[in-house]
């Protein structure tokens, strides 16, 4: 598969390797060239000798989707750290390229619970630490 | 009518005080501390400090029963987002967002978010009704209603010089509507003759522009 990531910071990044390393076609979008490197941390080899391709630009801008590979990409991944620009990017890849698995990270949880109810995949961190923290409390409860 | 107003920049503070001035009823959102706590002073219970894009934000503001919801914050993502949520889940009417970045545009336009105000855009055309390039001018463009209107200076080379508008065959879905002449304006008549020089309004179809170019201004500059 070719998964297209846009934010490649802690979250993106490892996601970028694991399915890189799982033997995907992985292309990074990212505005910090400094991001390139955190794909190269911890590894034995660079990003781009392991395969990876990065692109620096913003996840709003239509030509650098295009040239990170949008276009063909089976999945795209909104990871950056801004929850209105994850939204909008992700219905851009899903309504003007027509890409087929779009997952979107949104910290807020409100906003993850509408968006994921109008059919985007939304995965908000905020959410699931709630759980866990009520689930780690629930002895406490009994 | 009650407008709510996403971000208290320039934009959106004057807009503030001119609805206000017009007995309107508004809430201005600010999610900066320091320019809130400014302008509070003025607008009093009038600003909310909050984010607009933040849903139970938009609630306590009281966005169920806007009539107008205005997202003029400087960054278009948010603008998108507030005037997303406030058509598609609060079912609001009319929306009114900014494009601070032109290149945006056919974001806006994909997610249904019209109409979409860009300044930029907006004093592009001023500059182009000032400076006329190929002689054609878009005063009105309705993209929704697909409904354009233009205006171009007759050259003195176009076929249509010395016809009468009767005699002038235009392509399906364009009407000569005004003509400027000597420094006034009316409606033509079958029977009026367009000369060099005169300026000729035309409601048009979206994309029939370079056709009807061809009949006023076939080589692209104005006539003299």
């Amino acid at each position: 598969m070719f998964i297209l990531i846009v934010g490649a910071g802690r979250v993106g990044s490892a996601v970028a390797k694991s399915a890189l390393a799982a033997g995907h076609e992985v292309s990074v979008l990212d505005e910090d060239p400094l991001s390139h490197e955190r794909l190269d941390a911890g590894q034995t080899r660079s990003w781009d000798d392991a395969g990876g391709q990065f692109t620096v630009g913003a996840g709003l801008e239509t030509d650098a989707l295009i040239q990170a590979g949008i276009e063909r990409a089976d999945v795209f991944i909104a990871s950056t750290d801004g929850d209105n620009t994850n939204l909008i990017i992700a219905q851009i890849a899903q309504r003007r390229f027509g890409v087929e698995k779009v997952i979107v990270r949104v910290m807020d949880p409100a906003r993850a619970a509408w968006y994921g109810e109008q059919g985007l995949h939304t995965i908000s961190p905020t959410q699931h630490a709630i759980e866990m923290f009520e689930r780690a409390l629930q002895p406490e409860f009994a | 009518m009650y407008v709510i107003i996403a971000g208290a920049g320039k934009v959106g503070r004057n807009l503030a005080r001119e609805l206000i001035a017009k007995e309107h009823e508004v809430t201005l959102i600010e999610s900066s501390r320091e320019s809130y706590l400014a302008l509070e002073e003025e607008f009093e219970h009038a600003v909310v400090y909050g984010d607009a894009t933040e849903l139970w934000v938009l609630e306590r503001s009281g966005i169920q029963r806007a009539d107008l919801v205005v997202a003029v914050t400087g960054d278009d993502e948010d603008n998108m987002l507030v005037c997303q949520v406030a058509k598609e889940k609060y079912l609001c009417e009319r929306i009114i967002a900014r494009v601070n970045n032109p290149g945006n545009h056919d974001h806006f336009r994909l997610l249904g978010i019209q109409p979409a105000v860009s300044a930029t855009d907006l004093i592009l055309r001023l500059i182009e009704h000032e400076v006329p390039r190929y002689g054609l001018v878009h005063l009105l463009a309705l993209e929704e209603e697909r409904l354009e209107i233009i205006e171009l200076e007759v050259s003195a080379d176009a076929p249509t010089v010395g016809a009468k508008v009767s005699d002038i065959t235009l392509p399906e879905g364009s009407l000569i509507i005004s003509v400027l002449r000597d420094g006034s304006g009316f409606v033509p008549k079958p029977d009026t003759v367009i000369e060099a020089g005169d300026e000729v309004l035309l409601v048009l179809d979206p994309g029939l522009e370079d056709a009807i170019t061809g009949y006023f201004a076939p080589n692209g500059r104005s006539g003299d």
